[in-house]
C-alpha cells in the first residue's frame, strides 16, 4: 500500500497547478462557465497538449499510459480550480472504452487523447436512466432518455452502456436531442439526452457489465479526487481568511470557536485525502480492494467537501454569502458532486453488501 | 546478562531469537480476555526479570544501564513478534516508556546508575505524578509545592490519575518550586520514593466502576536534593520530554486487534442478533467501518511520510482526535445494536458486562492524553498556524494567577 506520491507525481501536480493558475483563474472560470455556459476550450487544448486528458490510456492510442494515481493528482488540481473542462467525462470514457476493448473504441480513445473529441458517458451508474437499445440485423438504434449526462451538450460522441450492448452515438445523429440543463453547480455542465430511433454503433467485443463496472469505479474515484482537491483549497482559503479578518480587536482564527471548526475541517480533509490516495493506489495495484476503496473515498471526500464548503461560508460570514465571493461556487460543486455517481448513502450501501452485512 | 545478544545481530536474527524466546516463555493471548490484569505483580516481576536476563528488555536503551543498545527496528520487530502473546508487562509500561527515558535524557549519572537497571529488570516499579485536581489540561498550573530545606525538598500537595501508584516504588513528580515567576518557569521534576513517610495512595474509582488510577497525597514528604531530574525550575521542559516519550511509546506499541466497540465485533453482534438487516443499524455499522478505515489510512500515510522524512509533529493530534470521536461514535452504535441489553443484563452474561464496561469507558478517550478541545487547539495553532488566544498566565507570576477550581484566597 503506497499512500505518498513520488517525486514525479509531485512534479505533475506542480505542473498542472502552474498551468491552471496562469490560464484558469476564477475570473476566467466565471466568464466561461458561469456566464458563458460553455467549457474552457482553450484550457482543454492546453491540457491535451500537456498530455493529461487521457492519462490512463495506453500509448498505442495516444495516451500517457499512466496510472490512477496520476489521474487523481490531476483531478485534484482541476477540482481546486473548479476548472470547467470535460476531464471527468474523459476519464470515465477512457475507463469504459479500455474495458470495451474494441477497435472502434480505440479510435475514440485516440481522439480523446489528442483533444479532438469530447466524449460523454451514459451508464446506469453515471446517468439518471439509459435508453433502450434495439437491434435490427447489423443496425442498432436507441430509444429513451439519459438524464444528468456530464458534458452531454458538448460531446462529439456519446458512449451508451445499455442493458445488453455498449454503443457509440454521434452527436449529430438523427433523433438525438440534447438539452443543456440548468446545473445547480454552474461550473459543471449537465445535459439531458433524448433518443428517438437514434442510430448507434455497437462495440461488438464489449461486455456491458464489465464496461459499466469500470466506468462506475473510475467515476467514483475521479470525482472523489476532485472533491479532495476542492476541500483542501477551501480549507486553505478559510484558514488564510481567519488569519487576517479582525473582529473584536483580534483575528477571528484566534477564537477557539473558529479555530476548533478549522481543526475539524483539517482533520476531515486529511482523512479524506488519505482515503483517496488509497483508492487510487488500489485501482492500480489491488483489484480485490479497488471497489471498496473507491466507495470509501467517495463517501469520505463527498462528506468532507460538503462540510468544509458549508463551514467556509460560515467562517467567512456575510462576504461568504455573496455572489462575488467564490465560496458559493465550491459549495455548489460540493453539493452536486456529492449527489453524482452515487451519494454517500448509496456508496455506504455498496460497502455494506461487500462487507457481508 | 547480555550474553544472548551477540554483537552485529541483524534485525532478522534478533526477530527470530525473540520469536523463539516468546514461544518458549510467553502465554498466547486469550481472545476472550482483553488484558493482562489477572497476572499478579509477583508473576509480572518474574516475567520482566526473565525478559531482562534474556536480553529483550530496554532494547533501544544504552548498554551502560542494562539496555541492549539496539535501535527502533529491533524494538518494532520484538513488539510485532509479541503481538499474539499476553505479556504481563503492563505494570512496567510507564517506567519503561516514560520515567526511564526521561531519567536517561536528563538525570545525573548517579540517578541513572542507581535507578535504571532495576527499573528495566522490573525489580522496581515506577509511576508518573503530573496531573492534579486543579491542573488537568493546564498541567503547568500545578499547585503541589516543594520547598527547599537544607539537603532536602519538602513536598506538600496532591496528584491524581496516577496509574500504578499502589504498587510503585518510585515516581517522577513535578512540583512548584518558585511561585514568584510565571507558571512554566517555577516547576521542578523529582524522583520521589513512593514508600517515603507522608505519601498516601488512594484508589480512584472511575465511571466504569473500575479503579485503574489513584490519587496520591504528599504531606511533608522529604526528597533528597540530588533527586532533581534536570535543573531546578526547569521541570516544565523535563515534563515535555516525558510526554514526548509517552507519545513515542504509544506510537511504537502494537495493540491487540480485538476491540468490543470495533466494527468487526459490533457487526458480528448485530448479525448474531438478527439486526444487521435493520437499515439504521446497517448505516451505523458502515459508518463505523468508514471511520475506522479513515483513521487507519491516515495513520498509515503519516507513517509512510515519516519514513520519507516528513515528521508527523503536531499532526498526530488529528489521529488522537479522530480516535476519540471514533470511540464516542462506536459507543452509540453499540448502544443501538445492543438495544435492551444496554439497559440491563443477566449477571452471568460476561459479554454484556464487557460491552457495557467498554461503552462506559469511552468518555475517557475524549479526555485522557489531552482533551478533544486541546487537540483542536494543537491542530489549529501548530498545524494551521492560527494565533493563540490572548492569555495572562504566561507573564503573571504564578502567585497572582487564578488556577484550578479554587476561589481567590484559597491558595
Amino acid at each position: 500500500m503506497k499512500l505518498v506520491l513520488t517525486a514525479e507525481q509531485e512534479e505533475l501536480r506542480a505542473t498542472v497547478r502552474r498551468l491552471l493558475t496562469e490560464h484558469a483563474p476564477m475570473t476566467r472560470v466565471r466568464e466561461v462557465a458561469v456566464d458563458g455556459h460553455d467549457y474552457d476550450r482553450e484550457l482543454w487544448a492546453r491540457l491535451a497538449e500537456l498530455g493529461v486528458t487521457a492519462l490512463t490510456v495506453d500509448e498505442k492510442h495516444g495516451g500517457a499510459d499512466a496510472g490512477n494515481v496520476e489521474l487523481c493528482v490531476v483531478a485534484e488540481e482541476l477540482g481546486r480550480a473548479l476548472a470547467p473542462v470535460p476531464f471527468v467525462s474523459a476519464a470515465i470514457a477512457a475507463a469504459a472504452l479500455t474495458a470495451a476493448g474494441d477497435t472502434a473504441a480505440g479510435d475514440l480513445l485516440a481522439k480523446i487523447a489528442d483533444g479532438t473529441a469530447v466524449a460523454a458517458v451514459a451508464t446506469a451508474d453515471t446517468a439518471d436512466g439509459v435508453p433502450a437499445a434495439r437491434r435490427d440485423g447489423d443496425r442498432w438504434t436507441l430509444d429513451g432518455t439519459a438524464n444528468l449526462v456530464l458534458d452531454g451538450q458538448f460531446a462529439d460522441q456519446v458512449i451508451v452502456v445499455a442493458d445488453d450492448a455498449v454503443l457509440l452515438v454521434d452527436a449529430a445523429a438523427p433523433g438525438l436531442t440534447r438539452t443543456a440543463l440548468t446545473s445547480a453547480d454552474p461550473t459543471r455542465a449537465v445535459a439531458r439526452l433524448d433518443f428517438a430511433g437514434t442510430p448507434a454503433t455497437a462495440l461488438a467485443a464489449a461486455d456491458p457489465a464489465a464496461v459499466r463496472a469500470a466506468a462506475a469505479r473510475t467515476a467514483a474515484l475521479v470525482l472523489a479526487a476532485e472533491q479532495a482537491g476542492g476541500a483542501a483549497a477551501c480549507l486553505e482559503a478559510t484558514v488564510d481568511y481567519a488569519k487576517i479578518r479582525l473582529q473584536f480587536g483580534r483575528v477571528i482564527g484566534s477564537f477557539q470557536a473558529v479555530k476548533h471548526a478549522l481543526a475539524d475541517m483539517y482533520s476531515e480533509s486529511e482523512q479524506a485525502s488519505a482515503a483517496l490516495r488509497y483508492a487510487a493506489w488500489a485501482a492500480d495495484e489491488d483489484e480485490d480492494a479497488a471497489d471498496v476503496a473507491a466507495s470509501l473515498a467517495k463517501v469520505a471526500c463527498s462528506e468532507a467537501y460538503a462540510h468544509i464548503t458549508a463551514q467556509m461560508i460560515q467562517i467567512h460570514g456575510g462576504i461568504g454569502f455573496t455572489w462575488e465571493h467564490d465560496a458559493h461556487l465550491y459549495f455548489k460543486r460540493a453539493r452536486s458532486s456529492g449527489a453524482l455517481f452515487g451519494d454517500p448513502a448509496h456508496h455506504r450501501e455498496l460497502l455494506a453488501r461487500r462487507l457481508g452485512l | 546478562m547480555n550474553s544472548a545478544a551477540p554483537p552485529n545481530d541483524s534485525v532478522d536474527a534478533f526477530r527470530s531469537r525473540a520469536r523463539d524466546w516468546l514461544k518458549e516463555n510467553a502465554r498466547v493471548r486469550d481472545p476472550d480476555d482483553a488484558g493482562s490484569r489477572r497476572y499478579d505483580l509477583a508473576q509480572a516481576k518474574e516475567f520482566q526479570a526473565a525478559l531482562f536476563d534474556a536480553g529483550f528488555a530496554g532494547i533501544a536503551w544504552p548498554k551502560a544501564y542494562g539496555g541492549q543498545g539496539l535501535g527502533n527496528a529491533e524494538l518494532l520487530a520484538f513488539n510485532e513478534e509479541a503481538r499474539p502473546y499476553d505479556l504481563p508487562t503492563g505494570a512496567f509500561m510507564i517506567g519503561l516508556g516514560m520515567c526511564g527515558p526521561t531519567v536517561l535524557d536528563l538525570g545525573t549519572d548517579e540517578l541513572k546508575d542507581r535507578y535504571l537497571r532495576p527499573l528495566l529488570r522490573g525489580d522496581e516499579v515506577w509511576c508518573q505524578l503530573f496531573s492534579e485536581p486543579g491542573a488537568g489540561s493546564d498541567v503547568a498550573g500545578l499547585q503541589t509545592r516543594a520547598v527547599r530545606d537544607g539537603d532536602t525538598w519538602v513536598v506538600n500537595g496532591q496528584k491524581v490519575w496516577t496509574s500504578g501508584a499502589q504498587y510503585s516504588d518510585y515516581g517522577i513528580l513535578i512540583a512548584r518550586t518558585d511561585p514568584d515567576v510565571p507558571k512554566h518557569r517555577g516547576i521542578t521534576m523529582f524522583v520521589v520514593d513512593m514508600h517515603a513517610p507522608g505519601v498516601t495512595v488512594r484508589p480512584l474509582r472511575v465511571m466504569t466502576g473500575e479503579t485503574p488510577f489513584n490519587e496520591v497525597f504528599f504531606e511533608d514528604v522529604r526528597i533528597p536534593a540530588d533527586h532533581v531530574v534536570g535543573q531546578v525550575n526547569d521541570g516544565w521542559q523535563a515534563a515535555v520530554v516525558t510526554l514526548r516519550h509517552e507519545r513515542i511509546s504509544i506510537g511504537t506499541s502494537v495493540r491487540p486487534k480485538q476491540n468490543p466497540l470495533g466494527f468487526t465485533a459490533l457487526a458480528e453482534m448485530a448479525t448474531a442478533r438478527g439486526e444487521a438487516g435493520d437499515p439504521l443499524i446497517r448505516q451505523d455499522l458502515v459508518d463505523l467501518y468508514v471511520r475506522e478505515r479513515l483513521l487507519d489510512l491516515y495513520g498509515a500515510r503519516m507513517r509512510q511520510q515519516a519514513q520519507a522524512g516528513i515528521e508527523p509533529g503536531a499532526r498526530g493530534s488529528v489521529a488522537k482526535l479522530a480516535g476519540a470521536l471514533l470511540a464516542t461514535g462506536a459507543a452509540k452504535v453499540a448502544a443501538r445494536v445492543a438495544g435492551p441489553d444496554a439497559v440491563a443484563y443477566d449477571p452471568a452474561d460476561r459479554d454484556a458486562a464487557k460491552l457495557l464496561t467498554s461503552m462506559n469507558g469511552t468518555p475517557s478517550s475524549a479526555i485522557a492524553g489531552g482533551t478533544n478541545e486541546i487537540q483542536r487547539n494543537i491542530i489549529g495553532e501548530r498545524v494551521l498556524g492560527l494565533p493563540k488566544e490572548p492569555r495572562l498566565d504566561t507573564t503573571l507570576p504564578f502567585r497572582d494567577l487564578k488556577v484550578g477550581t479554587q476561589r481567590e484566597g484559597d491558595k
